[in-house]
């Protein structure tokens, strides 16, 4: 059984619809990437799936449960981590207590081991989160939702904003996540990255998953243009 | 039901018209100038029992009206308007009583007096958002009352009678006439001022603060001299129901005329009739007149009541009685909006993404 | 030197208001809400020692004992039912649903108690006094009290920095939504954030009722002043609301030595002033730490 299904799920932004009838479902263990132009609903999904974001219609299935209707941190609780877009992390707290904060269960994770994952963080432990760099940030964030000891971690667009070093580094950690047997899903502009990572990628477009499968099977040819809207194949 | 709401947004009006007057809105505004000028009559007909009772109702309809100005319109919570209400009372004593001027001038530039008085008060007050104004009001009203039980020969803690109105006019029945005019032209005058107001780019720009402030900013709207424009305006208002209220009651004394219970008693009318909407308040306040006589206007439950109705309508129905009925059905008696034709479903509203 | 005595005992009257106003300073902080019935809340808290006083005999300082988890449990509820409502409904709202509530306090407490002044008896430190110069006196009960807001403070601090259920609350106060995503239960968050600032205002309504006497439209004043403290010291900072309360309490006291009639009014010039002030240092460019989330 998949640890997630997501079954036409319907989500509105506002007056907008931004997400139409999404289904599919991510196998513990695997990697999915979600690709999309700006808007088009991939953030809205992902928060829909964290429970940031209370759906029009549709299903969310976690390891079995019906969690369509629960609150967010009830989610947390069951293994279901966000990174969300542009960090947010609790500038005014101190990197420590941003990981403090996210701290649940008895599990792998827990500030040493973060510290562990990202060496970078070691010295600015005590330093608020507001004055740090985006990649210290996006580290930052990773941690405390890895703090949590989630069985499926939700990434949002890690590489915004962030010098390609940076990038170079947070992708290394992801890397070593997956290579770990992590559940991800992951929103990424970067194509390139998303296809590298990945173990499946789904492409969005408008809302709608337009395009799905394999990063061996698919040429970058026909993600491209799922991605601009070309040559449309419709799969919802 | 998704596809439906789908649907709605997705759907273009083949042919709109923007339309600022209806055949409904036509026929009530009509209704609405003859009942005033029908109004005008009572003192004529019925006895000074019952226009005395009517200028109360006309107050509550000022205050009604003035509170929704600031609050429905211009999104600034005041509990402080008590403040002009009796600046202006005691103003139009500081006129008459101590300067022989003729009661009727002399609330007349008590009004003007309050409203001028309003507009520093309204650069320093707007300095604080929400919560923060609300007390700062409350501030104001309470330095307000201070200064005029201080101030010598006005009476001070133990108030003072309109004597200088029973002076000029000795004959009750005139008296109360006189009272009864002044009252009605004012709430006509003031009525027209807010709708006028409300039809002009004010009020769209108003509106605009009040849903997206950042937005309306961004947009060159100068947020802070509007809601200065409609603080002032509530100001002018108030004001003009104090020196009312000092001619209906006769007597001021300053906890009495500076009670924060105006505040409750605006803030119940508006709430229960609809905030945000012209109609609303009038309607708040005729179903206030009604309890007041039903109940009797004073006591400890009396207050207790309009305060848990005023809480259960701000939790359970905030856009009031005639709100709902505007947002169900997209009745507007007076044209104080834009409809757009073809559509005619209530209008659209910004929904926060649900969390 | 009356003068230098209206300053100090000001400065011990600062530490009653900085108690009252902590309660205000944290559920602002914490959810941007500024509870109009805060004053009154801290009003009950007085009663109710009244009632546990006249009934058990007990001293008003005992009478705490019960008094704390009952405003607790109160805050709690009062979050839990009327508050978090409130504010889904926007910013205005919970304005108007707590001026509701200080109104129905108020006409309450009005009429299950005479509408006439009680006062509770601060016993011994109420009469006890320290002679510093000729014109100057220290009381008690006084520095008690001062003593007593330091350490709420000071607590309360320790509590936001170093505990669990602080951090999350601090969290929280920043970005409630990513909170909830990190799997802080914000609204339980909240209803504790309420719980300790009715705590605290009931406390603090104790000691005011020690401290002079008291009647139950008093609720609105209180209010006023625990704001004007927060505002004078900044919104957002603890200790800040220390130093306002302070400044308020010894422009009050500077005021009552002019005309006794001056007592309020020189606080409430004072507010203005500062709120002034800081708009004109402000469009200067002079950016001061504390405003944010105040000023408009």
């Amino acid at each position: 059984m998949a640890l997630l299904t997501v079954d036409s799920l319907d989500a509105r932004h506002g007056l907008l619809q931004a997400v139409r009838q999404v289904s599919f479902e991510v196998e513990e263990g695997e990697t999915l990437a979600l690709v999309g132009a700006n808007g088009a609903g991939k953030t809205t999904l992902l928060r829909a799936i964290a429970g940031g974001h209370r759906p029009a219609g549709g299903r969310i299935v976690f390891d079995g449960a019906d969690i369509t209707r629960l609150p967010a941190h009830e989610r947390v609780k069951l293994g279901i981590a966000l990174v969300p877009e542009g960090r947010r992390l609790f500038p005014s707290l101190t990197v420590e207590e941003n990981l403090l904060v996210a701290e649940r269960g008895r599990g792998r994770w827990n500030v040493a081991t973060v510290v562990e994952a990202f060496p970078l963080l070691r010295p600015l432990l005590k330093q608020r989160a507001g004055s740090l760099s985006g990649g210290e940030q996006q580290a930052t964030a990773i941690g405390r939702a890895l703090m949590t000891n989630p069985r499926l971690l939700l990434l949002d667009e890690v590489s915004l904003g962030l010098a390609p070093v940076a990038v170079e580094d947070v992708y290394r950690s992801l890397q070593t996540l997956i290579d770990e047997g992590a559940t991800i899903v992951l929103v990424e502009q970067d194509l390139g990255r998303a296809l590298r990572v990945a173990s499946r990628v789904a492409c969005v477009l408008e809302g709608r998953i337009v395009l799905e499968g394999v990063p061996g099977e698919l040429t970058r040819e026909r993600v491209t243009d799922a991605y601009f809207g070309l040559r449309r194949e419709v799969t919802a | 039901m998704t596809q439906m709401a789908v649907a709605r947004t997705e759907r273009a009006p083949a042919r709109a018209s923007v339309q600022r007057w209806t055949p409904l809105s036509m026929l009530f505004s009509g209704g609405l100038g003859a009942l005033i000028v029908l109004l005008v009559f009572v003192p004529l007909v019925l006895g000074d029992g019952t226009t005395q009772k009517l200028v109360s109702l006309y107050i509550l309809v000022i205050l009604a009206v003035m509170w929704n100005v600031l609050a429905g319109y211009g999104g600034l919570v005041s509990v402080g308007q008590q403040a002009f209400i009796g600046t202006a009372a005691y103003s139009t004593l500081f006129l008459s009583y101590l300067h022989g001027m003729e009661p009727f001038l002399a609330m007349l530039l008590a009004t003007l007096f309050t409203g001028v008085v309003a507009i520093p008060i309204a650069f320093v007050v707007l300095q604080l958002r929400a919560g923060g104004f609300a007390i700062a009001t409350w501030v104001v009203a309470e330095i307000a009352m201070i200064l005029f039980t201080i101030y010598p020969r006005l009476g001070g803690g133990t108030g003072l009678s309109f004597n200088n109105l029973t002076l000029a006019f000795p004959d009750p029945h005139r008296r109360q006439e006189l009272v009864y005019w002044a009252a009605l032209g004012t709430t006509a005058v003031l009525l027209g001022l807010v709708f006028l107001l409300l039809r002009t780019r004010l009020g769209a720009s108003l509106q605009a603060i009040r849903d997206d402030e950042e937005a309306a900013a961004s947009l060159g709207v100068g947020v802070m001299r509007r809601k200065a424009l409609v603080f002032v305006i509530a100001a002018l208002g108030c004001g003009a129901a104090g020196c009312l209220i000092l001619t209906n009651e006769f007597f001021v004394e300053p906890p009495s005329i500076f009670s924060v219970n105006y505040s409750a008693l605006m803030i119940f009318m508006v709430l229960v009739g609809g905030l945000g909407t012209f109609e609303g308040p009038i309607l708040g306040a005729i179903i206030l007149f009604v309890i007041q006589n039903e109940m009797g206007d004073n006591g400890v439950w009396y207050f207790v009541f309009l305060g848990a109705v005023a809480i259960a309508f701000a939790l359970l129905a905030p856009r009031g009685i005639w709100g709902t009925v505007v947002d169900r059905f997209g009745v507007r008696l007076l044209p104080v909006g834009y409809r757009l034709r073809d559509v005619g479903a209530p209008p659209a509203r910004i929904e926060r993404s649900d969390t | 030197m009356t003068w230098l005595n209206a300053v100090v005992q000001g400065i011990f009257l600062g530490g009653v208001y900085a108690l009252l106003a902590t309660g205000l300073s944290l559920m602002f902080g914490v959810m941007r809400i500024i509870n109009l019935a805060h004053g009154s809340l801290a009003l009950v808290g007085a009663y109710m020692a009244v009632l546990l006083v006249d009934h058990t005999g007990i001293s008003p300082y005992l009478a705490i004992a019960p008094i704390l988890p009952g405003a607790l449990i109160v805050g709690y509820l009062l979050q839990r039912t009327m508050l978090e409502r409130s504010l889904r409904g926007g910013q205005l709202v919970p304005l108007l649903t707590t001026f509701g509530l200080l109104i129905i306090i108020g006409n309450l407490l009005q009429k299950f108690f005479s509408p006439d002044a009680q006062a509770l008896n601060p016993g011994e430190l109420g009469v006890k006094s320290w002679r510093v110069t000729s014109s100057i006196s220290i009381s008690a009960f006084a520095a008690l009290v001062l003593g007593l807001a330091v350490v709420v403070l000071g607590a309360l601090q320790l509590f936001l920095t170093r505990t669990r259920t602080g951090r999350e609350l601090r969290a929280t106060a920043e970005d409630a939504d990513t909170a909830e995503l990190v799997g802080v239960n914000a609204r339980r968050v909240y209803a504790r954030a309420t719980a300790i600032a009715v705590a605290t205002a009931a406390l603090a309504g104790v000691f005011l009722g020690m401290r002079s006497a008291f009647g139950p439209s008093d609720g609105a004043s209180q209010l006023i002043f625990a704001f004007e403290a927060v505002v004078i010291g900044g919104l957002g900072s603890l200790w800040g609301t220390l130093a306002g309360g302070i400044a308020l309490g010894v422009a009050q006291n500077i005021g009552e030595q002019v005309d006794p009639q001056y007592f309020a009014l020189f606080g409430h010039l004072l507010f203005l002033i500062v709120i002034v002030g800081r708009a004109v240092l402000e469009s200067r460019g002079v950016a001061i730490r504390f405003l944010r989330g105040a000023q408009a």
